[in-house]
């Protein structure tokens, strides 16, 4: 499989911050890709490098192309929905669909229109006149319509309710996704977004502390349930994390075997957010 | 479907108008409307006045006078006429100097302001063709559309007074072959393209301060150059130069803000060459607006070196809009 993204050595220095450091990640193609971080960890300034909206050190491909030199180029190949509501608030439905289909040239127009009609956005609604819900609905049938190979999406359901959240997932997934396009999302949402990933990255500080596709995840990371009396035996296996719930201890093990956690207790698999939670700790202290 | 930089360069400037419809359309056809409607009013408080002291302007008095009018007065007569078409030019322009300011000051600004650019910058457009769209919109489809509709007012206009003059039994067509309508258009729409040079520096300035700004652009544009020119005049900077201050605030700080008012061009030609008021002077057409002694202005090293730091200040603006990083 072919490379989406290569990064190595990508740096952003703010004035007194670092957003990026010294970063290396590489993204294949047809996987959805969930960049998880705690606010101010450098996620959107990634994503900002992809998209070839800020300046950085290190080396990155995007596509084949450099997103500093070559941007133009490389947003026929690329879409994004940054955060929610960025739509003009002037502009009509029916004016949003000419201007994107006259521009851009992998745009289909009746895929959007079909997309549309199974909302209740009318063609001369103007976007201040729309639920931020409903701006969703349209930015998504936009871009939906455009055949690019990467998509990105920087907490594209924020304030949204859930009947809307869970529809956005939803069509993407099954209108959208296929093994020749890549999804990479950002989001704090993490229990709505969970089940669709191929990939998780954590990113801390500037850096990438976790990149594994979900079923290496799966096979590395254990939660096992114990009772008190095997906890300090538990505890010296030297856990990630500790927890208590109804008076049992869950522990969370990296790439500690099966078999051995197994006759400790009830092992299970861990979700992202309690994987998050433990490899985030300490962030803001 | 096509994409031609062509074609992508004519749906920039077609979402520029969906986005400014009320200050390049509405605003110059409100202000032609306003302009006839206080005409007809002034015209009526006249007539009514008018026949109250029937003694001055009555109906016989007039068409005695203009018929004892000698050739020299019958053209005085049609300037009188072009002016009333002018005049209605002239209000639309000053709104259309006002649109065009703080279009430009917003331009690359308020979508900034409200995160829309990250949409924009979603399509695979180059910034240069955004700027680019945003130029044509303030120095050609501005004015195009001011002149159009200044024109159709100016017509209206000059047809209110010949029908007024009717009333009081003066040959309606006898006065309009007077005036010179098709003139005063051919003037009118000459008049663009030299407002698109000597406009370009301020529309670059404001365009800069436009994208660069990451807040106030307005207050960047105005207290900017102001204060540069109070430093120049209190210290007496241009001396070096061998040059008044007045210079300074003539040749940068007015050329940097307030050329985007069609006119000013002219305002400037008039004094750089006092020889054209005195040729043109009592003739019938008008030495100043007259498109030829517009045109005198392309001779001109000022226009130039305007339209080259004007290129100069929209290259920067390109540039700001490229990497100015606050979304």
């Amino acid at each position: 499989m072919s490379a989406v993204i290569t990064a190595s050595g990508l740096t952003k220095q703010y004035k007194n911050t670092r957003a990026l450091d010294d970063t290396s990640f590489q993204i294949e193609a047809g996987r959805i890709v969930g960049l998880i971080g705690p606010n101010g960890a450098g996620k959107t300034t990634a994503l900002k490098a992809i998209l070839g909206l800020t300046d950085f050190s290190g080396q990155l491909n995007v596509l084949g192309f450099d997103p500093r030199k070559q941007r133009d180029k490389l947003m026929e190949q690329v879409c994004f929905i940054a955060d929610v509501a960025v739509l003009p608030r002037w502009i009509k439905v029916s004016e949003a669909i000419d201007f994107v289909a006259h521009i851009h040239p992998r745009f289909d127009r009746k895929k959007c229109q079909a997309f549309l009609a199974r909302t209740k956005l009318q063609s001369g609604q103007r976007v201040r006149q729309m639920s931020k819900g409903m701006i969703v609905q349209l930015h998504l049938a936009l871009v939906m319509a455009i055949d690019a190979r990467l998509l990105v999406l920087d907490e594209p359901t924020l304030g949204l309710d859930i009947l809307y959240r869970k529809q956005f997932y939803q069509h993407l997934l099954e209108d959208y996704f296929d093994e020749n396009k890549t999804i990479i999302v950002t989001t704090h949402q993490v229990e709505e977004v969970e089940h669709i990933l191929t990939d998780l990255m954590f990113i801390r500080d500037g850096k990438i502390v976790l990149d594994a596709d979900m079923d290496a995840v799966g096979e590395r990371f254990i939660e096992v349930m114990v009772n008190a009396d095997q906890a300090d035996a538990t505890r010296a296996l030297n856990p990630l994390n500790e927890r208590q719930v109804f008076g049992k201890s869950i522990f969370l093990f990296d790439g500690v075997s099966r078999a051995q956690l197994e006759a400790l207790g009830e092992i299970r698999r861990p979700s992202v957010s309690d994987l998050f939670v433990a490899t985030m700790k300490g962030t803001y202290e | 479907m096509k994409t031609s930089p062509f074609n992508t360069i004519y749906w920039l400037v077609k979402r520029e108008f969906w986005e400014h419809r009320g200050g390049f359309f509405w605003a110059p056809v409100i202000t032609g409307g306003i302009f006839l409607l206080l005409n007809i009013m002034g015209i009526i408080t006249a007539e009514v006045l008018g026949a109250q002291h029937a003694n001055f302007g009555a109906s016989g008095g007039l068409r005695q006078v203009i018929s004892q009018m000698d050739a020299g007065d019958m053209s005085k007569v049609g300037m009188a006429l072009d002016v009333a078409m002018y005049s209605a030019m002239a209000l639309i322009t000053v709104v259309l100097g006002f649109v065009v300011f703080f279009y430009c000051l917003g331009a690359l600004y308020d979508d900034r302001r409200d995160r829309s650019v990250l949409f924009w910058k979603s399509l695979p457009i180059s910034d240069t063709s955004t700027v680019l769209s945003k130029v044509i919109c303030a120095s050609v489809l501005a004015p195009v559309i001011a002149v159009v509709v200044g024109i159709i007012a100016g017509m209206l206009q000059l047809i209110i007074v010949a029908l007024t003059l009717s009333f009081h039994g003066v040959n309606v067509w006898q006065l309009l072959m007077l005036a010179h309508p098709f003139r005063v258009m051919v003037n009118l729409v000459g008049y663009i393209p030299i407002y698109l040079l000597w406009a370009l520096p301020a529309i670059g300035w404001l365009m800069l301060c436009s994208a660069g700004a990451r807040s106030k652009p307005f207050l960047w544009a105005v207290a900017l150059p102001v204060a540069t020119g109070l430093l120049v005049t209190w210290f007496g900077i241009m001396g070096v130069f061998n040059l008044p201050a007045s210079w300074f605030w003539g040749n940068v700080v007015q050329r940097g803000l307030l050329s985007v008012f069609p006119g000013s061009s002219v305002i400037s030609n008039l004094k750089d060459s006092p020889v054209l008021l005195n040729s043109n002077a009592g003739d019938q057409d008008f030495g100043a607006l007259n498109l030829f002694e517009s045109y005198h202005l392309l001779a001109t090293p000022t226009l130039w070196i305007g339209v080259i730091v004007g290129l100069a200040l929209l290259a920067g603006a390109v540039w700001f809009r490229r990497w100015r990083d606050d979304s």
